[in-house]
């Protein structure tokens, strides 16, 4: 007899474990960066990854809070914006005004996809038919990439100067700062979108109740296809601030790494919640950069199934992550 | 069902003339070309049993394929084993690999499951890379080279084995209790059907047939480093099932073909660039889930006018009905 009665109860005992672990992650950071002034520059050069894992996970909580699809092409949709940024610096065209550009052009992308790609599908069929969908669009999109661009690896220009600014001891590099900046300023202004704006109001009502949305007059599936232009956008800041770190430079499968961090990043504030996937990219993103400077066995190739663990363990512990609902499921 | 009994064994013999005689006519580099589609049967069986029979999507079999492919990798090079002899150590290696997969695996449905084997696809790779010592890291390990033929041969055989053997895993009980998990996971474990048990069961089974391809794959390449196993491989081991037909046997024939030979076809008419093969697959991809989320296989049997053989009213066979529960 298999335990068919097993229901998991709501208020799982694991409850306090992440949080617990999170609240003591960020008194280490602080204790350490008050005792080392490395210590500090590694942790604000981790939380500056965390920044980009943050707003890509940000994306991915968007469209999985509406549709209960992961987008696995959220990705290669920030690397196909990330190029044309690149095209039109190319062009011409200085780094900000490239990049408010892009982020027009990303939202215009992302609609795009969600009509032409996802809406057919969804149409048909249900959660799986979607996710391999959206996989199709990563093929579709990674493999335009290399079509329009070719292979090779291209430099993005940094957007903030190289220099460093200095803090007591402590050597800040500017570039790490203003890609937290630009990273949690981008979260924020979507919060505020959606906290404040009739519009965004819409939105969390058609991802959240979309029947009773469709009978106060909400358009949902507008509304679906404009969270979508929105995670690219989120998407585009996140490809710009990745293709300019060292370690991932621009090229057709730059996200592929990020995307795996993004999804931790999301499950850790278990794929529902924006602001827990906000922590927890950054959380993930200062624990991976300490654990590469500081394990000597921690080689960057190790990085990415440290990453996969983290995953691994949260949805063991505790599935419904750091503010996610827990569910019921029976059997 | 006399009649159809008859039509399903004038396909098996034609394909398997067609699959012995071909050598006769191709040359040694087609061969191995064709050895190739044995390797993306074997992938597309294994992952049909875990995702289109049992209902857990897998997105990561290129790692049970790198796991195949790296214990002969490192039999032959490292400790002087002949490689056929390999075959049956990457299988057990697979099916373990699958066995400690499918057990955390229990606890995840639909999008978490996907989320984390597609991390797990590219996690694999990276740790080759780390373990340098023995294999190879980046520069990778170098295998002894064969005929064209010799490889054909052998992949062949192997997935001769390996279909035959997955067939008769899915008519009996076994494949009746997978079924039952994807379709109703309420109604098999009232049924008796130890849900724990067979889905981890189809996950070892089905990384091992996906090793045994990584195995064969290696030998074909006569070479492996971690970027043999890139995360397109996995990707198109899914397309190639999903395009055949998800819970299809015939569709894992149409779709390793497929994915093998859409893109020597395509850059054999100079219409096309090599490097465009991607977009013309993630276009057929997003067109096969809008159109026909059954597959071709689907389409193959309205042709042959053959009756629809899932009996359960809600469309079993879609990959709709493995949704997230």
């Amino acid at each position: 007899m298999q335990s068919i009665t097993t229901i998991r109860k709501p208020t799982t005992p694991g409850g306090w474990i992440i949080p617990g672990l999170l609240v003591g992650f960020a008194l280490f950071l602080l204790i350490g960066s008050l005792k080392s002034p490395l210590f500090a520059q590694q942790t604000v050069a981790g939380l500056a990854n965390g920044g980009i894992y943050a707003s890509l996970g940000v994306a991915l909580v968007l469209i999985y809070r509406a549709t209960q699809v992961i987008n696995f092409s959220q990705g290669a949709l920030a690397t196909f914006t990330t190029y044309i940024a690149w095209q039109l610096m190319q062009w011409g065209l200085s780094y900000w005004p490239a990049f408010v550009l892009t982020l027009g052009i990303a939202f215009a992308g992302g609609i795009l996809v969600e009509l032409i790609a996802i809406r057919p599908v969804e149409r048909r069929g249900n959660i799986l038919t979607v996710v391999i969908a959206s996989i199709g669009v990563l093929i579709l999109v990674e493999g335009a990439v290399g079509w329009i661009w070719g292979a090779e690896i291209r430099f993005m220009p940094p957007a903030f100067p190289a220099h460093t600014i200095h803090v007591g001891s402590v050597a800040f590099s500017v570039q790490d700062l203003g890609t937290i900046g630009v990273s949690i300023a981008s979260v924020l202004v979507l919060w505020a979108l959606f906290q404040f704006t009739k519009l965004g109001l819409a939105m969390r009502a058609a991802a959240l109740r979309p029947e009773a949305a469709r009978f106060v007059g909400v358009r949902v599936s507008w509304m679906l296809s404009l969270g979508w232009g929105l995670a690219a956008v989120l998407g585009a800041v996140a490809g710009m601030m990745a293709a300019a770190s060292p370690s991932v430079l621009l090229q057709p499968n730059m996200m592929d790494g990020v995307l795996i961090y993004a999804f931790a990043a999301a499950v850790v504030g278990g794929l529902e919640s924006p602001a827990g996937a906000v922590i927890g990219g950054l959380a993930i993103g200062a624990m991976l950069n300490l654990l590469g400077s500081y394990v000597s066995w921690v080689t960057p190739p190790l990085l990415l199934p440290a990453a996969f663990v983290v995953m691994l363990i949260v949805l063991l512990v505790k599935p419904s992550g750091l503010f996610g609902r827990t569910q019921v499921r029976r059997v | 069902m006399k009649s159809l009994f008859r039509w399903e064994l004038v396909l098996i013999g034609l394909v398997c003339v067609a699959v012995a005689l071909a050598p006769f006519i191709l040359s040694d580099y087609n061969r191995s070309q064709g050895a190739d589609v044995a390797v993306y049967v074997m992938a597309i069986l294994g992952l049909n049993i875990v995702t289109g029979y049992t209902g857990q999507i897998s997105i990561g079999h290129g790692a049970f394929m790198a796991i195949g492919g790296y214990t002969t990798a490192i039999l032959t090079h490292n400790h002087g084993w002949n490689d056929i002899a390999t075959l049956p150590v990457a299988l057990l290696a697979g099916f373990v690999a699958g066995l400690i997969v499918g057990i955390p695996a229990l606890r995840f449905h639909g999008a978490y499951l996907a989320l984390l084997t597609f991390a797990f696809a590219l996690a694999v790779p990276q740790i080759a890379k780390n373990y340098s010592h023995f294999t190879g890291g980046t520069e990778g390990l170098a295998l002894p080279t064969h005929s064209g033929l010799w490889l054909y041969g052998v992949a062949w055989s192997a997935a001769a084995v390996i279909y035959v053997w997955t067939w008769l895993l899915l008519r009996g009980r076994t494949g009746r209790a997978f079924q039952a998990a994807r379709d109703s996971e309420i109604a098999a474990a009232s049924s008796g059907v130890s849900l724990s048990v067979y889905k981890t069961f189809a996950f070892g089974m089905s990384a091992a047939f996906a090793a045994v391809a990584g195995s064969l794959f290696v030998l074909i390449n006569n070479f492996v480093n971690p970027d043999v196993f890139v995360l397109t491989l996995s990707l198109y081991v899914l397309l190639g099932a999903v395009v055949g037909g998800l819970g299809s046997l015939w569709g894992v024939l149409i779709g390793a073909a497929f994915i093998q030979l859409l893109p020597i076809g395509l850059t054999s008419s100079t219409l096309v660039s090599s490097s465009s093969v991607p977009v013309v697959f993630g276009a057929i991809v997003i067109l096969v889930m809008a159109l026909i989320p059954r597959g071709s296989a689907e389409v193959l049997r309205v042709a042959l006018g053959l009756p629809n053989r899932i009996r359960s009213s809600h469309d079993a066979s879609t990959p709709q009905s493995l949704e997230a529960r």
